[in-house]
């Protein structure tokens, strides 16, 4: 009875996590353009969606400033992470403190205040400003992934590789670096989807005739939003559940695979 | 030394933007031949095909962007983030455009196309938020009106007074918005649909308030889907949806109810510190020119105003449809909204909020 009741509840939750997907791609193959009748089997929307300039532009501009963004921010934020480190009991809680704060503030008031900076710099809106602004907020998703690490650090091993002669860079990265990488990795991670997602921020600091794909899905509202866009959710999620799913099959089950590294950085998160 | 700090960091800042921007996107800085025009319209609004016939015509470069509601349209412009040349409000929102001093007046010796292919009663109609017709030039337009699916409906629905009908209660759809969900309930007292008097009001009210047990939703673009799917039997829906909702489903039927209804018109307009307002000029002209209207009427497929344009519709039943081209002067009591200033906007919402709340 108890077993039947848990899965019953597992069952509910998988339903409820998966089923608005599960539409979604349902009627990404539905001739009719609307979600009331279904018009028969097609593959039209996928053909056209390869076929919209402006759809496919969004998408690549989405991907670009993710990667981009991500990347930079994961520079900026490990560095950061190892002067904080070097620093006094005090002055590092007090950064950390200020570092955490874009993470809980609203989007739309980051959103807002990065846009009347912009005004008052006399900086033109465009990818730059989008590009700015998401490396902005994705810098503090890195620092909170890489400072656990980071605090468990062993300073001996790199003293004692500087010790044996080598130069501080090259002790950071043979001694230092491989000890960060699975913090640096996560963080890069959640900087890339962080980006992926944003809608606000993206919305008040864009300039004319740049799009991301939330931006460019949110312009449809009026007229109905296309099933193209159906078309091409899907795929994305497809893409994304595919990948998941290589990762964890890989045969020698790496440290670096994206399951450990999760739970890795789960049990050591503070 | 302060000056010169805040000076290095404005420079290097606007460098870093300027390499960014070039190494990201070098195609979006390159100008025609004959400069720029950029034009901020509803999404999915225009065929994208006429922005390339545009470019190639006149040698200059659309920089094209979209907004979703007039309400956030508003505020980008207004902030000057970007300097715009053209944009599309509705109706409401041009009155207060024009009420803010953000527009500039229309040169027609520029804009030839207008006067000759655009209706003169679209100007007639326009008059109600443009009173000289100095600032708006009318792209798309439409009827506000009452879907009904004639299969589960007993006699034709005619009027505003039947969606009080408790025969249909729980079958019916509302706009879930403020200015369109009272404009039925004033229509039906009689009243303008933009009175600020608070006995039309509170009247307006309490008829919302007793038709709300009948209701079966207050939705917004969800009609279009739930009236073809016959989730419902009544809906209040715009006239530029009805006749796609028909083409899925035959049964249903649109109306102008006749207590009367509201007229709406998005238009286009040049703002006040356009930087490219010659180009600004060409491109409305273009927008008007009676080929260009018709390759839009067919993608948007809400009413066009264009006169010319509606001429070289091949399909008669479209051209002659009572839905995309009634007759405004067959119809009584038709209205546009109009502005109604910050405290008139606060206390429609109040009212609201108690209808919604009752």
């Amino acid at each position: 009875m108890k077993t039947i009741a848990k899965r019953i509840y597992v069952a509910l939750i998988i339903l409820f996590l998966y089923a608005p997907i599960g539409i979604l791609m349902v009627l990404s193959f539905n001739r009719s353009k609307t979600r009331a009748k279904w018009g028969g089997f097609t593959l039209h929307w996928y053909r056209a969606l390869f076929q919209n300039e402006e759809i496919l532009r969004a998408l690549l501009n989405t991907l670009l400033i993710a990667l981009l963004s991500s990347l930079i921010a994961t520079v900026i934020g490990t560095v950061a992470c190892i002067a904080m480190n070097g620093m006094k009991r005090r002055a590092k809680s007090v950064l950390m403190g200020i570092t955490n704060i874009p993470m809980l503030n609203a989007d739309i008031v980051t959103g807002i205040s990065l846009m009347l900076l912009y005004i008052s710099l006399g900086i033109k809106f465009g990818m730059g400003t989008i590009l700015l602004s998401h490396i902005t907020f994705n810098i503090p998703y890195v620092i909170l992934s890489v400072m656990p690490r980071m605090k468990q650090l062993n300073v001996s091993t790199y003293e004692a590789a500087l010790d044996l002669g080598s130069s501080p860079l090259h002790a950071f990265f043979k001694v230092v670096f491989p000890d960060l990488l699975p913090g640096i990795l996560s963080g890069f991670l959640m900087a890339f989807t962080m980006s992926l997602d944003d809608f606000i921020i993206t919305h008040f600091t864009k300039g004319v005739g740049v799009d991301t794909l939330s931006t460019k899905i949110y312009t449809e509202i009026k007229k109905g939003i296309k099933p193209e866009m159906y078309a091409l959710s899907s795929l994305i999620f497809v893409t994304v559940l595919t990948l998941l799913v290589l990762v964890n099959l890989s045969p020698t089950d790496k440290k670096s695979s994206v399951g450990t590294l999760d739970s890795e950085n789960a049990s050591h998160s503070p | 030394m302060k000056k010169h700090r805040m000076y290095y960091i404005r420079q290097s800042a606007a460098a870093l933007t300027i390499l960014l921007s070039a190494a990201l996107c070098g195609c979006s800085s390159d100008k025609g031949v004959n400069g720029q025009v950029i034009v901020y319209n509803w999404g999915e609004y225009i065929d994208p095909e006429t922005l390339l016939m545009f470019e190639e015509e006149y040698g200059i470069k659309v920089i094209y962007d979209e907004f979703e509601t007039n309400e956030s349209m508003y505020p980008k412009v207004e902030s000057g983030a970007v300097a715009y040349d053209i944009a599309c409000p509705s109706d409401y929102m041009i009155s207060r455009m024009i009420q803010n001093g953000m527009l500039s007046e229309i040169n027609y010796g520029n804009i030839p196309n207008a006067k000759k292919n655009i209706g003169a009663q679209y100007f007639e109609q326009s008059r109600g938020f443009d009173p000289e017709n100095k600032y708006a030039i009318p792209y798309c337009w439409g009827t506000v009106g009452i879907l009904y699916n004639r299969t589960m409906v007993e006699e034709p629905i005619t009027c505003w007074e039947q969606l009080w009908d408790e025969k249909y209660a729980d079958n019916i759809l509302m706009q879930d918005s403020v200015r369109d969900a009272f404009m039925v309930a004033e229509k039906l007292n009689g009243h303008s649909m933009n009175t600020l008097d608070p006995a039309e009001l509170e009247a307006a009210k309490n008829l919302l308030i007793e038709q709300k047990p009948l209701v079966q939703a207050y939705v917004v673009d969800q009609v279009r889907d739930k009236m073809i799917g016959g989730e419902a039997a009544i809906g209040v829906i715009y006239s530029g949806e009805a006749i796609y909702t028909q083409k899925e489903n035959p049964d249903l039927v649109y109306v102008i109810p006749e207590e009367g209804t509201n007229v709406w018109i998005d238009s286009w307009v040049i703002l006040k510190n356009a930087p490219n307002k010659e180009n600004a000029e060409k491109f409305i002209n273009f927008m008007c020119r009676e080929d260009i209207a018709l390759m839009n009427f067919e993608y948007i497929t809400y009413s066009t105003p264009n006169v010319a344009a509606r001429e070289l519709i091949e399909e008669e039943e479209i051209k002659n449809s009572e839905i995309a081209f009634p007759d405004l002067s067959q119809y009584g009591n038709l209205e546009t909204y109009v502005y109604l200033g910050e405290d008139g906007d606060y206390l429609y919402n109040e009212l609201w909020k108690e209808v919604k709340a009752y």
